[in-house]
């Protein structure tokens, strides 16, 4: 046997045709439609309240005596009762244009112990406990959606960037690759790999989803930015796949909010406008849904910040999604309308958007929605988000 | 496969073989080691914690003078290059130690009690807090590294502790500030209890009341107690009150020395040192043993290193867990035969150490939050980090085809001794080049295993 390894197979400057003999072989039957959908999950709480202000409502002024804003000092007015962030106003034009719009006091069905980590673990997981614990499965709501898209391949979705995301986890396979990977694999090289891996599961799993990838980034990115990320996914979506996930850390602002809340803003919409650019006219067939495992404090703390809350906001974006209006039914930031004298109370489940737009999308039936993907959730009430 | 102890004394509890350095050969001789390295002084030393704190202070002075001023934008680009330098001095800290059992154990309290560099001023400082907080308290109990934690200005900054005041404190009705949660929960949900722990919100809110005050003197200097930012009065934490008036340091620190040694702590912790060092679902008796080991001495670090040492199931195989890239590097710098002098040499420009890590998925100073970074094997042996292995093995393969003149074969036999595979035995005898054959040792299974 012969057994070759060229410079390339580490370095990989260029790219390899070559068919991989580790990938199951695909069965290009009917593709999954042309719609598209991203997946953003804002890693750190990101403060609805902050971002999307009800600057309407009087009762914000007095929970936030410096943090809250008024149109043209600090917000945006996007509908006379809402704001929008100054730190995110390169996105106005795309609320004007319909391409923007944000659901508002929702969050998961978790509840009280206000840790990111049980919360970001359950909005990736998409069970409905309130304490945090998943579902037994253990496994990602995105990925079990997946599993019910008639035409799915492996490379129908990816997760995108360093970051293993649980939202695209479970036994559909997935993509996953990172705009900094640089690994190009000639043939006979993931042949050498694969009797490397020999008896090895978890490393011969990775080697095929490395295997898949290697020939489809294009220039290699220095490093993980909300920008480089689109950019990877963007050209994912203008290939073969059609859904796509990332992450954007940054949104746990205890501190000098309005400062802090400027580098994650920016990673934003620098992602948004990159997938809108990078789409091209697929944009119009595209729904983003941006989501974080809380909101935050209603009341800021004693340091110009918000600790864990609980009802917070959504983003939507896209060709596809009904913008220019903020979704939800407002509770108000009354003493008595707060949840447990503390948090914006949530008046809604955000898992029900996350369906409508699967559904919307990919036209997936609501029975398996409430049934496999979100697990108790009522999908009565569509408000067409998409 | 039967690997000998000695094989998985090196692997599983540190970081690799190193040609010139002795392998403890089991549990006893591991153990041994840690006192020794305890009295040795801390390899790789960082210069200068006194000289850091003055520059971040001519630093603030600048800033409140100048605003960005080019002088300010300069000082804030060296303190940035050095505190980058210094980040990568942690990995060749655990490449060069002889004690790697020792040094696995900061970085694992180092991942514990994770702290992380979200502006040059806590990128600067962050270095300070594995030599300071951690070391001198690794043979200690559990609850004086708590306390050197919890009063570490690098923590008290990361976690916004030095920005919370007692609502009805002097401090804090004067300046119209109040309480700032962040330290308190993450001391409840991360660094005791455990998030599935018995408290609740108040327990949060009462804990935060009692840690104001705690915070740091100038900047980033020295801890300090500000009694007029303590809110008055006694708090109730988990069912127990502390503190009252006159406010005063040693009420949280109460807390703290209670809370190391509650039973819940001691499960918490017993199982992520079973998971870190053992497996992702570890057995549960070893969990069990080394609580034990907790209850019984107080928290004392020491017994449970022992525990964890003398159970069987530590010294099952396979290995199942994966080594994080920080561990990763380590081990190859090790099979490398790396020494401290390589530090400024061609070694270290050849690796790259800030970028590699970051391409690799591990960024120094930037975890993905204050749980630290994930344990699971599947969090790390994904499609996008095993290209990202293979690569680094790709570079790393021709530094050292440059560098020595050893055949591929028997390097796989130095740095995996009985560990080696058969299948990765062929492939290493089988590749063309010989900078091919260190890669593909580099990036076998059982060197990204432990």
């Amino acid at each position: 046997m012969t057994i070759s390894l060229s410079r390339r197979a580490f370095l990989g400057s260029a790219c390899s045709a070559a068919a991989s003999p580790l990938v199951t072989p695909v069965v290009f039957a009917s593709a999954p439609g042309d719609n598209r959908l991203v997946v953003i999950i804002l890693r750190g709480g990101m403060d609805g309240l902050g971002v999307v202000q009800p600057y309407g409502d009087l009762g914000l002024r007095a929970l936030r005596p410096t943090l809250s804003r008024r149109p043209g000092d600090g917000v945006t007015d996007l509908d006379g009762f809402f704001g929008l962030h100054e730190s995110f106003s390169d996105l106005l034009p795309l609320w004007k244009a319909g391409e923007l719009g944000a659901v508002h006091a929702v969050s998961t069905p978790y509840r009280d112990k206000r840790s990111h980590f049980d919360g970001q673990d359950l909005l990736e997981n998409g069970g409905a406990s309130s304490d945090g614990q998943m579902t037994p499965a253990r496994d990602g709501w995105l990925n079990r959606a997946l599993s019910l898209i008639p035409g799915a391949r492996a490379d129908t979705a990816m997760a995108v960037g360093q970051d293993n995301l649980l939202l695209l986890s479970g036994d559909a396979p997935a993509g996953a690759w990172s705009p900094t990977n640089e690994l190009s694999l000639e043939e006979d090289e993931r042949r050498l790999l694969s009797l490397l891996y020999a008896g090895d599961p978890l490393f011969t799993r990775a080697l095929e989803g490395a295997a898949m990838l290697s020939d489809r980034s294009e220039g290699r990115a220095a490093r993980e930015t909300g920008k480089t990320l689109a950019q990877f996914t963007a050209d994912q979506l203008n290939g073969p796949s059609r859904i796509a996930a990332f992450s954007l850390g940054g949104w746990d602002t205890h501190k000098t909010q309005s400062n802090a809340l400027k580098r994650p803003a920016k990673q934003l919409t620098q992602a948004l406008l990159t997938l809108k650019s990078g789409l091209g006219r697929n944009w119009e067939r595209t729904a983003v849904i941006a989501i974080t495992e809380f909101g935050r404090t209603a009341r800021e703390n004693g340091s110009a910040g918000t600790d864990h809350g609980t009802g917070g906001a959504m983003l939507l974006a896209g060709g596809a999604v009904q913008g220019g209006k903020v979704f939800g039914q407002w509770p108000g930031l009354g003493q008595s309308d707060l949840y447990q004298n503390r948090d914006l109370l949530p008046t809604d489940d955000l898992r029900r958007y996350a369906a409508w737009a699967l559904a919307a999308q990919f036209g997936l039936r609501g029975s398996d929605l409430e049934r496999s993907v979100f697990p108790g959730v009522d999908l009565a009430g569509n408000p067409g988000i998409v | 496969m039967a690997v000998s102890k000695t094989t998985i004394a090196a692997i599983r509890f540190g970081y690799g073989f190193h040609r010139d350095q002795a392998a403890p050969s089991g549990p006893a001789a591991l153990f041994d080691t840690l006192a020794v390295a305890q009295r040795t002084p801390m390899p790789v030393p960082i210069a200068g914690l006194t000289e850091r704190r003055q520059r971040l202070d001519a630093l603030i002075a600048e800033r409140k003078s100048g605003g960005k001023s080019p002088e300010f934008q300069n000082m804030r680009k060296a303190m940035r290059r050095d505190a980058m330098r210094d980040a990568a001095q942690v990995v060749f800290r655990r490449a060069v130690s002889p004690h790697g059992f020792y040094e696995r154990l900061v970085a694992f309290w180092a991942d514990h009690f994770t702290i992380a560099g979200r502006n040059a001023g806590q990128l600067f400082i962050a270095p300070t807090f594995e030599p300071e907080a951690l070391r001198p308290h690794l043979m200690g109990s559990f609850g004086e590294m708590l306390s050197a934690v919890v009063q570490h200005p690098v923590m008290l900054s990361y976690l916004d502790q030095v920005s919370s005041f007692g609502p009805n404190s002097r401090a804090g009705k004067r300046r119209g500030k109040g309480l700032n949660e962040n330290l308190a929960r993450e001391v409840l949900e991360l660094h005791t209890l455990g998030v599935g722990g018995p408290y609740a919100q108040h327990d949060v809110r009462e804990l935060a009341e009692l840690l104001t005050g705690y915070g740091v003197h100038r900047g980033f200097g020295k801890f300090r107690f500000f009694q007029q930012r303590a809110e008055p009065g006694a708090e109730t934490v988990l069912g127990q009150s502390y503190g009252g008036d006159p406010a005063k340091a040693a009420h949280a620190l109460e807390f703290l020395q209670d809370v190391a040694v509650h039973e819940i702590t001691a499960r918490h912790i017993a199982s992520k040192l079973a998971v870190h060092f053992v497996a992702d679902q570890p057995d549960p008796d070893l969990v069990a043993h080394i609580a034990a080991a907790w209850r019984n001495s107080g928290g004392d670090l020491p017994s449970v290193y022992q525990a964890l040492l003398e159970h069987p199931a530590s010294w099952e195989m396979p290995f199942a867990k994966i080594r994080q890239p920080t561990g990763l590097v380590a081990a190859t710098m090790r099979a490398m035969g790396v020494t401290a002098q390589d530090l400024d040499g061609p070694l270290a420009r050849g690796l790259r150490l800030v970028r590699a890590l970051r391409d690799l998925g591990q960024p120094l100073l930037q975890p993905p939050g204050p749980d630290g970074w994930p344990e699971e094997a599947e969090a790390w042996i994904t499609p996008q980090g095993l290209a990202a292995r293979l690569s680094f093995a790709g570079k790393v393969g021709q530094l050292i085809a440059k560098r020595s003149d050893v055949d591929p074969r028997r390097f796989a036999d130095g740095v995996l001794r009985d560990a080696l595979r058969p299948e990765t035995g062929f492939a290493v005898g089988g590749a063309p080049d010989r900078w091919e054959g260190f890669a593909l040792v580099l990036a076998s299974p059982e060197f990204n295993r432990r």
